[in-house]
């Protein structure tokens, strides 16, 4: 499945939702709590997205070409939303993720119930996910 | 007689409108109040009818903006009860009049080795500019510790006031918890070991009666925007024998009473501390703001919001995983609260989602939320425009939310 592809299906699932803020937070919600456990010890201070509101820890390993992502935040709603950035990005080429254009966050409605503050956090959290794969990337071509 | 709150609402147009397809319901009200329509008509009015740069000017427009620029300076005279209008300074707002008061006072009397004394309720805008202070001078902050309540620990209050106390700094009415603090015995003691008193009366000013002359302290610093009036402006009330000791804040027009390259001159009080042209618009706007309190009057308006928040926090107590934080005995109309297992952002984006707007995080005071353990809260605070029916959506909207994580 390609990232857009990926995409499209989160677009689907949310559309059912409809306008109901309650329960696209409530859905969202529920989607951090799949996210699979990043170890305690990779929770360090380096690892501490800048610009986000909220704690989010970021890291990221390599496995046979594809980037893997592992992340957690100290918010739920958080979370969630990492959640699903991890699946459309996480073990994809270094190349499609730095091709990636992501547009879901828009097209499920996130954008507005999040508000600028966390939108800028969200941002920074796609851009040091991006900053991962064209380090790896640079490793690949080395 | 209780306030006609039907009526009340009737006069903020802001109120009236959907948020996310729900009806605003508006407890953020230590953040900033809502403004009244006479405040908001009064604004526009000004620039209408009578924008002109105030004092000096020899025509009809400059002498009616003066006047009623004037006027709401005797209208807050009377609000504090201050022995004349010359007490009264118009600052940016409570931050401005704190950070105006310790590079006036504190540049001038604060000496090294020197302590000044605050509490661990402060506001950040209470805190930093002293140790920028007590850093440039080599003096010392102490902290006035807490209870579990969020009340503070009267006894460790007595054991840091010594001789070398030169001024105690205290918020009256916490913004982050509603603890009303014992600032009558604060200041009395202060005074005792010769220390002037600050008092940050951001949150107390809308909620209770303050009288400046009853209570001896020695500044007084408040933010219009806190109550019912336009933001970008405050008070600083000082007593005139100190503010006429003091040297002035900054350097421009109005301040002056004579300029020569050699040699300038200060203004007389209060216009010492007022240099450049002050926000007047703002000024006259706040006047209606203050007719408007004492219109319904500060008593009735106490016994509602203290009437919402004993309803509230009977009903929120009773939710599975409420956490309240600050449950002084003395209190205004602020409940802060934790629930078990949430991150405060989610259950106020949750809140949000049903139209209730209320603040969260550490409310500027990231050293109290360190003394409690905690990252922030959710803060609902009422004014008088709330009603019990409104509190109802919150406590459904928390116990909803709640149920998530505490099944």
């Amino acid at each position: 499945m390609t990232i857009q592809d990926t995409q499209n299906e989160i677009i689907e699932e949310f559309s059912i939702l409809g306008d109901d803020r309650e329960s696209t937070i409530f859905y969202i919600m529920e989607l951090g709590d799949k996210l699979p456990e990043m170890p305690e010890a990779d929770k360090t201070d380096e690892h501490i997205i800048k610009g986000c509101q909220s704690k989010v820890w970021l890291t990221a390993f390599e496995k046979e070409n594809k980037v893997h992502y592992l992340a957690d935040s100290n918010t739920d709603i958080t979370k969630g939303l990492i959640s699903l950035l991890i699946r459309v990005l996480s073990g994809k080429t270094p190349q499609e993720i730095i091709n990636a254009e992501l547009n879901f966050i828009d097209k499920i409605g996130m954008g507005n119930i999040i508000g600028s503050q966390r939108s800028n956090g969200l941002a920074a959290m796609i851009k040091q996910m991006k900053l991962y794969a064209i380090a790896y990337q640079a490793k690949i071509n080395a | 007689m209780p306030l006609n709150i039907d009526h009340i609402r009737g006069l903020f147009p802001v109120l009236h409108q959907e948020v996310n397809g729900k009806p605003l319901i508006y407890f953020d009200n230590a953040a900033t109040t809502q403004k009244p329509l006479a405040v908001i008509e009064s604004l526009s009015d000004y620039y209408k009818k009578d924008n002109s740069n105030i004092h000096r000017g020899a025509h009809t427009l400059a002498d009616r903006a003066t006047r009623y620029y004037e006027t709401t300076r005797g209208l807050i005279k009377t609000f504090i009860n201050s022995k004349e209008e010359a007490e009264i300074i118009f600052t940016k707002g409570t931050t401005e009049g704190i950070n105006l008061v310790a590079a006036t006072f504190g540049r001038k009397f604060i000496k090294e080795g020197d302590e000044i004394i605050i509490s661990t309720l402060e506001h950040h805008s209470n805190i930093v500019p002293w140790q920028i202070l007590c850093e440039e001078k080599g003096a010392i902050l102490k902290i006035i510790p807490i209870n579990e309540a969020g009340e503070l620990d009267m006894e460790a209050y007595d054991g840091l006031l010594s001789p070398r106390t030169k001024l105690v700094s205290v918020v009256h009415v916490s913004n982050a918890l509603g603890t009303i603090n014992p600032v009558e015995e604060i200041i009395s003691k202060a005074h005792k070991v010769g220390a002037k008193v600050l008092l940050d009366g951001a949150q107390s000013t809308s909620h209770l009666e303050v009288d400046v002359q009853a209570l001896d302290c020695d500044f007084l610093v408040f933010s219009a925007h806190k109550l019912y009036g336009p933001t970008g402006l405050g008070v600083l009330y000082g007593k005139r024998e100190i503010l006429d000791a003091m040297p002035p804040y900054q350097g421009g027009g109005e301040m002056i009473k004579e300029v020569t390259f050699e040699k300038t001159t200060f203004n007389e009080l209060p216009f010492k501390f007022e240099a450049g042209t002050p926000n007047i618009g703002d000024v006259i706007a706040f006047g209606r703001a203050l007719e408007f309190i004492n219109d319904l009057g500060k008593k009735e308006i106490k016994a509602h919001e203290d009437d919402l928040l004993s309803y509230a926090t009977e009903h929120l107590q009773a939710i599975k995983g409420f956490v309240p934080v600050g449950t002084a005995k003395d209190k205004v109309s602020v409940i802060s609260f934790n629930i078990n297992g949430m991150h405060p952002f989610d259950v106020g984006m949750m809140l949000d989602a049903n139209g209730i707007a209320v603040r969260t995080g550490h409310h500027c005071t990231q050293p109290l939320m360190q003394r409690f353990g905690i990252e922030g809260t959710v803060r609902a605070s009422f004014s008088v425009y709330n009603t019990k029916s409104e509190i109802e959506t919150l406590v459904a909207s928390v116990s909803k939310i709640a149920k998530i994580k505490n099944k």
